[in-house]
């Protein structure tokens, strides 16, 4: 018999021994961070940056598989005890001797989860993971001339490409409200010191906002240069413009934060993706109700919200509580309840 | 339904009235709901884990005599702590808000013989939604018991101390049996039923696993002590029955509970819902560890009142119901463990015979009806 095989046999009768629970339920009190466990990681140490960010010192479990300079991992973080997952980029260099990582967060106005990694987070918490992703990266082939073009925490995966990669030509405009709201201030300008890095500051409550129009009168050679740009929509969407306008949409590389906002509204057009069908539901009828008239096969139960038997995963979009009035936004792994939820704008019930 | 109504006083306003200052009570928790809620039912878990494991450690040693009672005494309480606090209380959803996938009630199994979908139909939605409703919740005796003197008397309800004292000891078996509506599906063409049989299926293979868990493979792993293992798990599995039967009687079977019929909850309002809950319910009164050991459904008539609320915060919602049974004039029935154990087999005898023919016009009777 092979290992692998007498493992899973061994498996197979410790789960008898734990049964109803799995072996791993009881592994998860003593080593979270075992390999063969969900992906977690431990927070290890909080390093301010300025005012509203903070550089998060994270140890993740042992089925991390690494991550390439510029890319972004999801962490799932309890605040207030409900579990909220965000996207973060990751800004330490992929070849860390003591297999720390770092995200960097900036915190952003009444941002529950933000708030609570900058603020309130201590040493020692669990924190959930996925494994890394995002193309925002580097291309294997050096490219003679660098530029990267940054706004606010826009900087966080273009920090981490800085300190994964060097090359012969690099410029950066970086814009922020001002000096003190730069992060990494003092790295960029070890960088600068060092003749690593050329900077250009955009200090946007004295300068005002950068017009990429005038790019050239920073960088005069940006057309020649492979530019990495991360920051506000305002901001891609000008670049994306400008880039093509010349010619040269093939050298820039953008990362958008936070795709699609949800605007909770009254009622909306509610997809039922598992049936394909899609119909519109008015701010009052709850979603079961709009399903089984819709002719989509819906579990139900009590329908008045105390049996549980009608949840069902959110997929996108926003819906309401009618109890409450609560508004839940989709995210992996939420679930509602059908029989007291109705649309909150357009959304998409995974039935 | 019972001869007297103790609602009667009530006026339809009054009954919205107070379904209202329910919701509040409601609204109220789920607002505060959050770190410490969520930090409390996680430490209960991992308590019944390390319990459940060193108990199981200890019990290698149960040819030792004191090993075994030290053994059998905390997986006892480790199964308890399963069935009640914990699962239970998550398969109502009661800590779904914590979006943690591990603690959810779509995803927890628990050490029953009944697996935990199946459950969650027959107790959150038909015993929850149509409480104490004659016809519609089985919860009322289980299809074998007469609980109230309206239900039809038949010889079988001679049987019924029996079958309740039966029902105890294989308490998680009577459930399953219960969850599968055996009684009904066993009839005829019912047992060829393909979602029937699935179900049945499923029931099977979850007896299977525990069986082979508690009966055989702990107890080999035991060695030398395989008999004593084996004994000291039964008996835990009887000490959890007769316990987890005792608290879920004295939930809806005590003296002073009211059971509804069929056509008054037609068209039942919010109000007239939490009304029912109210007077259908009956609590416990006790320390922190009875309520702990309860799974707080000494707690029984908030439960029925907010079946989603986390567990742990019955207790202090439980002086605002109070208050309220108070300002509304209503019986709230509680009392210690034993006294609502006792009321509740005193129905079950009861009731096992014949109602005894009223007599016309008793001076009792009479000054109650000129009462209402």
């Amino acid at each position: 018999m092979t290992s692998a095989a007498l493992r899973s046999r061994a498996w197979k009768l410790l789960e008898m021994i734990t049964t109803p629970l799995l072996p791993s339920d009881y592994l998860d009190l003593v080593s979270p961070l075992r390999a063969g466990a969900d992906l977690r990681g431990r927070i290890e140490a909080v390093h301010p940056e300025t005012g509203d960010a903070a550089t998060l010192v994270i140890r993740p479990g042992r089925g991390w598989r690494g991550h390439t300079a510029g890319q972004y991992v999801r962490i799932g973080v309890d605040v207030d005890g409900r579990r909220l997952w965000r996207a973060y980029s990751l800004t330490s260099p992929t070849n860390r001797q003591d297999g720390r990582v770092t995200i960097t967060v900036k915190a952003i106005p009444d941002g529950k989860v933000s708030n609570h990694l900058v603020r309130r987070v201590k040493p020692g918490t669990l924190v959930q993971l996925d494994q890394p992703t995002g193309d925002f990266v580097l291309p294997k082939a050096k490219p003679a001339k660098v530029l990267y073009l940054t706004a606010g925490s826009g900087i966080t995966p273009v920090m981490g490409m800085l300190r994964d990669v060097e090359f012969d030509d690099v410029v950066m405009v970086h814009c922020a409200p001002r000096p003190q709201d730069v992060i990494f201030r003092d790295d960029l300008h070890d960088l600068v010191a060092d003749k690593k890095l050329r900077l250009t500051e955009v200090h946007t409550d004295t300068d005002g906002v950068l017009d990429i129009a005038r790019l050239g009168e920073l960088v005069p050679d940006w057309a020649e240069r492979e530019t990495w740009a991360c920051g506000p929509a305002g901001l891609l969407d000008a670049a994306e413009e400008f880039w093509s306008e010349h010619g040269v949409e093939e050298r820039l590389h953008t990362e958008r934060f936070r795709p699609g906002i949800v605007v909770a509204g009254d009622g909306g057009e509610v997809t039922f993706s598992a049936t394909g069908k899609t119909v519109d539901a008015d701010g009052a009828t709850p979603l079961l109700d709009v399903g089984e008239e819709a002719g989509v096969l819906m579990p139900s139960g009590c329908r008045m919200g105390i049996c549980f038997g009608c949840v069902t995963p959110l997929k996108a979009g926003a819906v309401r509580d009618l109890r409450t009035g609560e508004i839940t936004e989709a995210e992996p792994g939420v679930l509602i309840q059908t029989c007291v939820s109705a649309a909150a704008g357009p959304c998409d019930i995974q039935r | 339904m019972t001869a007297i109504d103790p609602t009667a006083h009530l006026t339809a306003e009054q009954i919205e009235e107070l379904g209202r200052e329910l919701d509040a009570i409601r609204d109220e928790v789920i607002a505060s709901r959050g770190e410490k809620d969520a930090a409390y039912i996680r430490k209960v878990i991992s308590a019944q884990r390390k319990l459940e494991l060193v108990s199981r450690g200890v019990l290698l040693f149960s040819f030792f005599p004191p090993a075994w009672l030290i053994g059998t005494a905390g997986l006892s309480v480790a199964k308890i702590m399963d069935n009640m606090e914990i699962g239970h209380n998550i398969l109502h959803g009661q800590w779904d808000w914590m979006r943690d996938p591990k603690i959810h009630s779509t995803t927890w199994e628990w050490d029953h013989v009944s697996p935990s979908d199946q459950w969650r139909h027959s107790h959150n939605e038909l015993h929850h939604t149509y409480t104490n409703v004659i016809g519609k919740d089985n919860d009322l005796g289980y299809g074998i018991m007469r609980v109230d003197e309206d239900q039809k008397w038949h010889p079988f309800h001679l049987g019924q101390p029996l079958w309740n004292f039966i029902n105890a000891c294989f308490f998680e078996y009577g459930i399953a049996a219960y969850d599968l509506e055996l009684g009904k599906n066993l009839h005829k063409r019912r047992r060829k039923n393909p979602e029937f049989r699935a179900r049945a299926k499923a029931v099977g293979r979850k007896i299977r696993k525990q069986v082979l868990k508690d009966y055989v493979i702990h107890p080999l792993l035991s060695g030398p002590s395989f008999l004593t293992t084996l004994a000291a798990t039964f008996t835990a599995n009887l000490v959890r029955n007769i316990w987890s039967h005792s608290v879920i009687m004295c939930g809806h079977f005590p003296e002073g509970v009211q059971v509804f019929e069929r056509r008054s909850i037609k068209g039942e309002t919010r109000g007239q819902w939490y009304l029912r809950q109210m007077m259908g319910s009956a609590n416990i009164s006790g320390s922190r560890a009875m309520h702990f050991m309860t799974g707080n459904l000494s707690h029984q008539i908030e439960h029925h009142l907010f079946p989603d609320l986390p567990s742990n915060r019955y207790a202090e919602v439980a002086v605002k119901v109070r208050a309220l049974f108070e300002k509304y004039e209503l019986e709230y029935v509680t009392g210690p463990l034993p006294k609502q154990v006792f009321s509740a087999w005193h129905k079950v005898f009861r009731l096992s015979l014949p109602n005894k023919k009223p007599k016309v016009k008793t001076p009792d009777r009479e000054q109650e009806l000129v009462a209402a």
